[in-house]
């Protein structure tokens, strides 16, 4: 009994998890960064899948129209991007093949033996609800943090540009 | 709707971690180990909204810790990308292996 729903979410997964493992080996850092494009995507999908339409659009507005358009800008600036990415020592690559296999081996089986208590009610992921709570200085809303990232977004910008700003010689 | 347990969605987001990890290991080039940290942050993501949705639907809280991880994790990448052109400028190379003066 495979209906359509079942066989999407699967089909979402394999497709971001492939993605992901093509963009953190890939040899040429231009693809790299496609590769991360599409693995994004994946991950909007499955936001899509969940209903979680709100969340799935920040996602893509966010990642794919933000810092994947960053990241293709800063390798046109610092790379050759035509040309391959220095390799790996090979002791430290089977090191870490061997940590990220154990470590999933490790977290898969703890999470098998944990027992989740599902339900089957339905989220409340209308617009309005989330627009509420966000500003809503009850006990479940979200205005201090609100205003606290928006804090950190200007000084993140702030910060950008007095990092990357070229220094000139003889002038303040 | 729940047709698929919550369990295998912990499974992917367990697996996109672990190969954020990896490429963060195996990477030199600083951009491509930022991009192994987006990686890492998207799983985390993952795992909130489903914890959310499967077992506390009540209540929206892991879609707005979601959503913060994402703004939080903007600025980051817009900081960390300033870092790594001035880095550029001063020493015409992005690789961790190179900068090292700060090391005793």
């Amino acid at each position: 009994m495979m209906d359509a729903s079942v066989i999407s979410f699967y089909v979402i997964s394999a497709f971001l998890l492939t993605f992901g493992l093509m963009a953190v080996t890939a040899k040429k850092i231009f693809r790299s960064a496609i590769w991360l494009l599409f693995s994004l995507v994946g991950i909007a999908s499955l936001y899509f899948w969940m209903d979680l339409q709100f969340l799935a659009a920040v996602q893509i507005i966010v990642y794919i129209g933000g810092i994947v358009v960053l990241i293709i800008f800063s390798i046109f600036l610092t790379q050759d991007s035509g040309s391959a990415l220095p390799r790996a020592i090979k002791s430290r690559k089977i090191g870490a093949a061997l940590l990220s296999v154990f470590g999933f081996g490790i977290i898969a089986t703890l999470l098998a033996r944990t027992a989740f208590v599902e339900t089957t009610t339905p989220m409340d992921v209308e617009m309005k609800t989330i627009g509420f709570k966000m500003l809503s200085l009850g006990g479940d809303g979200y205005a201090l943090p609100f205003e606290l990232v928006s804090i950190l977004l200007l000084a993140a910008m702030i910060g950008c540009i007095v990092i990357a700003v070229k220094n000139i010689p003889g002038k303040p | 709707m729940n047709s698929i347990p919550l369990i295998h969605f912990l499974i992917v987001s367990t697996a996109l971690f672990f190969i954020g990890v990896y490429g963060f290991f195996t990477r030199i080039n600083m951009i491509t180990m930022l991009m192994s940290i987006e990686l890492i942050l998207n799983s985390v993501n993952i795992n909130f909204v489903a914890f959310n949705k499967y077992l506390h639907p009540e209540s929206n809280d892991g879609l707005f810790f979601s959503l913060f991880i994402i703004a939080i994790a903007a600025a980051e990448a817009a900081v960390a990308i300033a870092i790594i052109i001035n880095l550029y400028r001063t020493h015409s190379t992005i690789d961790v292996e190179d900068a090292n003066e700060m090391k005793l």
